[in-house]
């Protein structure tokens, strides 16, 4: 994690040049420069703590090939843009921007940095030496919507959201579909709490949503708070990110495991083969890119092998988390039967299925 | 609406208002005393990690929250220190203890992140804590009754003892309470102290009742809720206990609301009420000017007592 300075570029281009034989260029003598950009700390057992799990993941599998650099608590906004600038400057060839929120201040440092080769998670924007990349958390959803189907006994599930955006509302919806594919009368009642992280009102979100009938609690924010909601009133839930039990050993269902090492070394490798080309990834449970954890030994038998069977079936293309009919929840038809959600769609997806109510 | 549905409502309310009350509480004295800290937030966030830290060490909740007071004044005093004998500029060192107070907590709670300690809970026998009824008057923890006795305590304090005269005179006009033999800068010191271990209490409240857990930034800006609830209140502690459960009663009813599937107003103004509230009370304050219910004439003036 050493600061850069310009003499010591010139120092290692010198050494370059007394060993032309070794590589091709001054920086491929060494091993390879990455950083990453991380939104919370790496101890905040959800989104980043995932990302840092990819990063060990690339040390274990690379070794000494490559040499890592992270920043942690990175303000979305002129202060990422601060952040991967010096990164950059620092000579790291390549730089992963983990949250939606650092599209803009990469695509900037990225336009700068020619050189440098940027993958930023979650978001849309791409330049040449920008990809971004993404996972179908929606398919992780679509297994816990099978196991509250068969769990829940009012059959009402409430959803703790953050901000109706594509990714959020295709996990809500494809929670619900699969849910009501087990009890057709499934309904989700979605609060949005307009905050990624806010334990108080994300515990206060559950509580009102138990009180209007949920027993089980879906959450697409970051924080373990609702958990302990659901574990003090005898409920369940699910966690989010990375496995929470630790919170919630009762009330713990199950979670989705965002695996981003896979991703990680074949991005590292295609470097390292000089084959690293932009593009847009979006990576789903057969890619191993997502996981679930443990299940609880409260679900019963039956109800784990229904969830198996779930992501089973996603996983070898038997089932999509979208399988046609769908109908909205003002009653209109948005996909016939035989068919799936297109990504186009679902990049787009604005409306919410029959037995959403937000 | 069923009463049980009522009942564990009042019960979320309680929830939410109870840490405001209490910051709000210890701000009012210090605002009272001439002094404006803005570093509530962080003397919450240093009270929510020190109260989790010790809980989880020492298994005891009561020694969490005396070493969370006692870290809250700490914290506090650095603040005293700066503005009162060294008379540097209230804001902003106010706005620096916040920041200071969020690095600090999250470099101290590192260690327990994702680790979780029991519950606060009431101390009641489970007869009443857990009665379907009488649990809204029993299902709290201590730390409820304690917001509640100190909102009667500091009323009291402040109107009908001596030394809330001198607190309030100080506050009132610096020069004149030194001029008759108080110790401004004694008296303010004492208040600032009383403040922190009342934001630190407040911080505490969210990582040993609500939600018992450490995580960086885990009270998300309810210090700067408690700084307007002061304003809101008039600085009387009467007002501020109302203000304290309507700004709680507003937070969960928003979120109660839409669960119901009402709608009548965007979110986004629910959650935006207790700051627009207090910029109408602020409002009205100022047009009625010689009412004489506004600040404390000394408030954020430094002193330096002419020796």
């Amino acid at each position: 994690m050493a600061f850069i300075t310009r003499r010591s570029i010139i120092k290692s281009a010198a050494a370059a040049a007394t060993l032309p034989l070794v590589g091709t260029g001054a920086w491929a003598a060494g091993p390879l420069k990455i950083a990453f950009v991380y939104l919370g700390p790496i101890g905040d057992h959800g989104w980043t703590y995932a990302h840092e799990q990819g990063r060990q993941d690339l040390i274990k599998h690379f070794g000494n090939k490559i040499e890592t650099t992270i920043v942690e608590n990175v303000a979305e906004g002129p202060d990422a843009e601060r952040v991967i600038r010096n990164l950059a400057k620092q000579g790291n060839e390549l730089i992963f921007t983990t949250s939606f929120g650092y599209m803009n201040p990469t695509l900037k440092v990225a336009k700068r940095f020619k050189k440098v080769k940027f993958e930023h998670a979650t978001g849309y924007q791409r330049a040449k030496n920008m990809a971004s990349y993404n996972a179908r958390f929606y398919e992780g959803r679509a297994v816990c919507g099978t196991i509250a189907g068969h769990m829940s006994k009012s059959g009402v599930a409430g959803y703790i959201a953050s901000f109706p955006i594509p990714e959020v509302v295709q996990g809500i919806n494809a929670f619900t579909l699969a849910a009501q594919k087990v009890n057709p009368d499934f309904k989700t009642n979605v609060l949005w709490v307009s905050s990624w992280y806010d334990p108080a009102k994300e515990a206060d979100s559950a509580k009102a949503l138990i009180d209007q009938g949920a027993d089980i609690i879906a959450q697409h924010t970051d924080s373990p708070a609702a958990l302990q909601a659901c574990e003090q009133r005898g409920l369940m839930a699910f966690g989010q990110g990375w496995d929470m039990s630790s919170f919630a050993p009762k009330a713990h269902l199950t979670a989705i495991q965002n695996k981003w090492g896979v991703y990680y070394i074949k991005r590292v490798q295609a470097v390292l083969d000089g084959s690293w080309s932009s593009g847009d990834s979006w990576w789903g449970m057969k890619d191993g890119i997502l996981e679930m954890s443990a299940f609880n030994d409260r679900i019963p038998a039956d109800v784990q092998a229904a969830a198996r069977a779930t992501q089973a079936a996603i996983i070898d293309g038997s089932g999509h988390a979208f399988d046609g009919p769908i109908i909205d929840n003002e009653g209109k038809e948005r996909l016939a039967a035989g068919s799936h959600l297109s990504d186009k769609d679902l990049h787009a997806m604005d409306w919410y299925v029959k037995g959403v109510q937000s | 609406m069923n009463e049980t549905i009522f009942i564990s409502i009042l019960m979320t309310v309680v929830g939410a208002s109870t840490p405001i009350l209490l910051a709000a509480l210890g701000e009012l004295v210090v605002e009272k005393s001439g002094v404006l800290n803005l570093g509530v937030e962080g003397m919450m966030l240093i009270g929510a990690v020190t109260g989790f830290a010790v809980t989880s060490v020492s298994g005891s909740p009561l020694l969490g929250v005396l070493a969370a007071m006692i870290a809250g004044t700490l914290a506090a005093m650095i603040f005293g220190y700066l503005t009162l004998s060294l008379t540097a500029n209230q804001v902003a060192t106010g706005l620096a203890l916040t920041i200071f107070g969020i690095g600090l907590s999250s470099l101290v709670g590192e260690g327990y992140v994702g680790k979780t300690v029991d519950i606060f809970d009431s101390i009641f026998p489970a007869a009443l804590a857990e009665h379907s009824f009488l649990r809204v008057l029993f299902g709290y923890s201590p730390v409820v009754y304690f917001s509640i006795f100190m909102t009667v305590a500091v009323a009291w304090f402040l109107k009908s003892t001596r030394p809330g005269l001198i607190l309030r005179a100080v506050g009132e006009s610096d020069s004149s309470a030194h001029s008759i033999g108080y110790s401004v800068i004694g008296v303010r010191y004492a208040a600032v102290a009383f403040g922190g271990a009342m934001a630190g209490i407040a911080g505490c409240y969210y990582s040993l009742v609500l939600t018992p857990m450490w995580a960086e930034q885990l009270t998300a800006g309810r210090g700067w809720i408690a700084l307007a609830l002061v304003v809101f209140a008039a600085w009387r502690p009467g007002r501020l206990l109302l203000g304290a459960y309507l700004f709680g009663a507003v937070m969960t009813f928003e979120l109660h609301a839409k669960a119901a599937g009402f709608s009548l107003v965007a979110p986004e103004f629910l959650a935006a009420m207790p700051y627009l509230a207090t910029i109408l009370v602020l409002a009205l304050i100022s047009l009625r000017k010689s009412s004489g219910s506004q600040a404390p004439a000394s408030l954020a003036k430094p002193f330096k007592p002419s020796t």
